[in-house]
């Protein structure tokens, strides 16, 4: 019998089947999101060819697409105009039109941008307070109030969309940058909350004692001591509230139609203009995909020790 | 460098009571312990001195200044967690300077002194190191030195020796002992154990429900206990106690327990009730063939260069403390007399002692 390894550590053999069952998974999911990929790289007759092509000639027509407006013209205006200036221009030209200018898409990104992680670092900085003082203070009906706040996830938020839909147009909000930050953060608040309040329970509360003693007063020593140390949380946090604000929709479709509409509820409308463009479609998905996923990877040393965090007393 | 007083200290959490009308003055450049089982209020005494829970009632000064409800940083001491504390995303350097960072001084200040501090400590070759890599020992280190760069009015610490392994504590204890020597702070030290207390104090307070029980030298702490809880607490083995069942009057100089007669110092004060105690050190009893309380040998413990023999008699379990050199088994057959006259008489109602010509 081999008793050279630990009693404890898996054999090689159920290490193999381990490592296969993560190889199918990894190659199931990877699947779709690579042929996103592709679509977003094909031109438009070869994204709907059939069979459907793997090996395909690539080509950046869905992100022109993605980025501009078009209009489609007869062939005796398209000879009448100058020379294309630029690829993207001829491009389009070979699809007898001719761009009439930028397409919404940019500022939609950029308003997902400001809403994902505005509402991000406001859920995150919010939560950390309250969970500080819920972690560390004598609060009058602590176990009640952070029931109440976890009661706030019990039913999909959608299921408020009615009262919040006149209660923004009453207060203005609707359609602001501002308004769907707040309603993002307080979606993701109750999450933020109950994940930091475990994080800060695992601070031993010595450590912003010595600070107060070495003469910090409690916000500062909480900045300067407390902060750093719940890096890990904060970071998982962090993760989880920038994918909920990121991928929101129902809201983002219920409350913004021009000023503060996100990229979801606007992905879907390049579908009606001039039939179906799965490029530019693609291009529009896996561009929404890379903040999320850089953000993810930026965070994930920290995103693994967040969620074993506090499994094992150190 | 400040005396600290404090005056009818009071502390309740809620129902409970940890620090009962505690009375207290530590002199200036002292090293003070406050002793006492997990729970007596010694920590909590400590921490309401350091500003990091508020008095219920009470005064607490250091210096000239009443300090009881200002915030801990507010009041120029400095704290040794038992933890240590060491904030673990700093390094050794920014550890030392984060104190003196707080209070404004210049970059060139921060470095003599933290750099001054480290020499002292013997830490100036980890000044870079990360805490995480630092043994226990070192740790602590750079916890005093924390506490030592701002040159506070007073040093408290709270048990900091004790999750270090018992060889090194044993140099630590030196080593603090020393540091106390060369800097001259006044230092307030809780731990519950009592051979650190014995070693460091210039004076032990020994706690017990809440309650300073006695504040004395060492010396006069183990020799001349106040209470029963203090007799029993300080020494290892704690007192024995014979339970006397007749009042003690003033003048008297000898008790009767279960028809022996034992000589005791003369009683300068009367009991209150009918029911005391007589207490004697292990030490102070003494192994004798013809006299003395009869009983037979239950445990010999070998503690290198004595021996601890613990006895049945009639009185219930008595620990001897003997020369190495006394021969005896288990079952003999022995009788316990007292060596001298280095007995207490402690009152059966208040567990006090009764004054006497060894106790005043």
């Amino acid at each position: 019998m081999d008793t050279s390894r630990s009693y404890l550590e898996p054999s090689s053999f159920s290490k193999k089947i381990a490592a296969a069952i993560i190889i199918i998974y990894t190659v199931i999911t990877l699947i779709p999101i690579s042929w996103m990929v592709m679509t977003s790289f094909k031109n438009v007759d070869s994204a709907i060819s059939y069979p459907p092509e793997v090996l395909f000639e690539p080509s950046l027509e869905g992100y022109v697409n993605l980025f501009t407006n078009r209009s489609r013209q007869s062939p005796e205006y398209l000879d009448s105009l100058p020379p294309p200036k630029n690829w993207y221009e001829e491009l389009v030209r070979s699809r007898e039109m001719v761009i009439t200018g930028p397409s919404k898409f940019l500022g939609r990104y950029s308003n997902s941008m400001i809403i994902g992680f505005g509402s991000t670092f406001a859920s995150v900085f919010l939560g950390a307070l309250a969970a500080y003082a819920f972690s560390r203070f004598r609060v009058p009906l602590k176990d009640d109030l952070l029931f109440f706040i976890l009661s706030t996830r019990m039913f999909p938020p959608i299921a408020v969309a009615v009262p919040i839909f006149i209660m923004y147009r009453k207060l203005g909000l609707g359609d602001t940058h501002l308004g769907m930050i707040i309603l993002y953060t307080v979606v993701n608040l109750s999450l933020a909350v109950w994940l930091l309040k475990g994080f800060m329970d695992e601070i031993p509360k010595e450590y912003e004692e010595a600070a107060m003693i070495d003469g910090y007063s409690r916000l500062q020593a909480f900045f300067k001591v407390v902060l750093p140390q719940a890096m890990t949380g904060i970071a998982a946090t962090a993760i989880f509230c920038m994918i909920f604000s990121w991928n929101e929709y129902a809201f983002a479709v219920l409350l913004t139609q021009f000023n503060a509409q996100t990229a979801p509820p606007f992905i879907p409308t390049i579908i009606g203009e001039g039939g179906l463009d799965w490029p530019a479609i693609g291009a529009g998905t896996t561009l929404f995909l890379l903040p999320v996923m850089i953000f993810t990877i930026i965070l994930r040393k920290h995103l693994l020790r967040g969620i074993t965090f506090g499994a094992v007393r150190k | 460098m400040s005396q600290i007083k404090i005056t009818n200290l009071q502390k309740s959490f809620g129902d409970f009571t940890a620090v009962k009308n505690s009375n207290l003055t530590i002199n200036d450049k002292e090293f003070f312990v406050l002793l006492g089982p997990s729970g007596c209020g010694k920590t909590t005494t400590l921490r309401m001195i350091a500003g990091l829970e508020l008095p219920t009632s009470g005064e607490i000064y250091l210096g000239e200044e009443e300090v009881g409800m200002l915030r801990a940083s507010e009041r120029d001491i400095a704290f040794v967690f038992q933890l240590f504390a060491l904030y673990p995303h700093m390094n050794v350097r920014n550890n030392l300077s984060f104190p003196l960072k707080m209070q404004g001084y210049k970059r060139s200040d921060i470095k003599l002194r933290v750099e001054e501090a480290a020499k002292l400590l013997r830490i100036d070759h980890i000044l870079n190191s990360n805490i995480s890599s630092l043994s226990g020992g070192d740790r602590q280190r750079v916890a005093l030195g924390r506490a030592l760069v701002r040159r506070p009015k007073a040093f408290l610490m709270d048990e900091p020796l004790g999750t270090l392994d018992a060889e090194f504590r044993e140099l630590m204890c030196l080593e603090l002992k020393k540091l106390h020597l060369d800097i001259g702070a006044t230092t307030v030290y809780v731990t519950h154990d009592q051979l650190e207390a014995m070693s460091l104090a210039d004076r032990i307070a020994v706690m017990d429900g809440g309650e300073i029980l006695q504040a004395d030298e060492p010396n006069i702490i183990y020799n001349k206990p106040k209470t029963k809880f203090v007799a029993s607490f300080i020494g290892s083995p704690g007192m024995n106690f014979f339970e006397i069942d007749e009042g003690i009057s003033k003048d008297q100089s000898f008790v009767n327990i279960e028809g022996t007669k034992f000589n005791i110092p003369k009683q300068l004060e009367e009991s209150k009730g009918n029911k005391n105690f007589f207490g004697i050190r292990p030490e102070n009893l003494t192994l004798s063939n013809n006299e003395g309380l009869k009983g037979s040998v239950y445990g010999v413990e070998y503690l290198g260069s004595r021996k601890i023999i613990t006895i049945k008699t009639s009185l219930g379990e008595i620990k001897v403390k003997t020369d190495i050199s006394v021969n005896i088994k288990l079952k003999e057959n022995v009788q316990v007399k007292p060596l001298n006259n280095n007995i207490i008489i402690f009152d059966g109602e208040t567990d006090k002692s009764l004054n006497s010509e060894f106790i005043q």
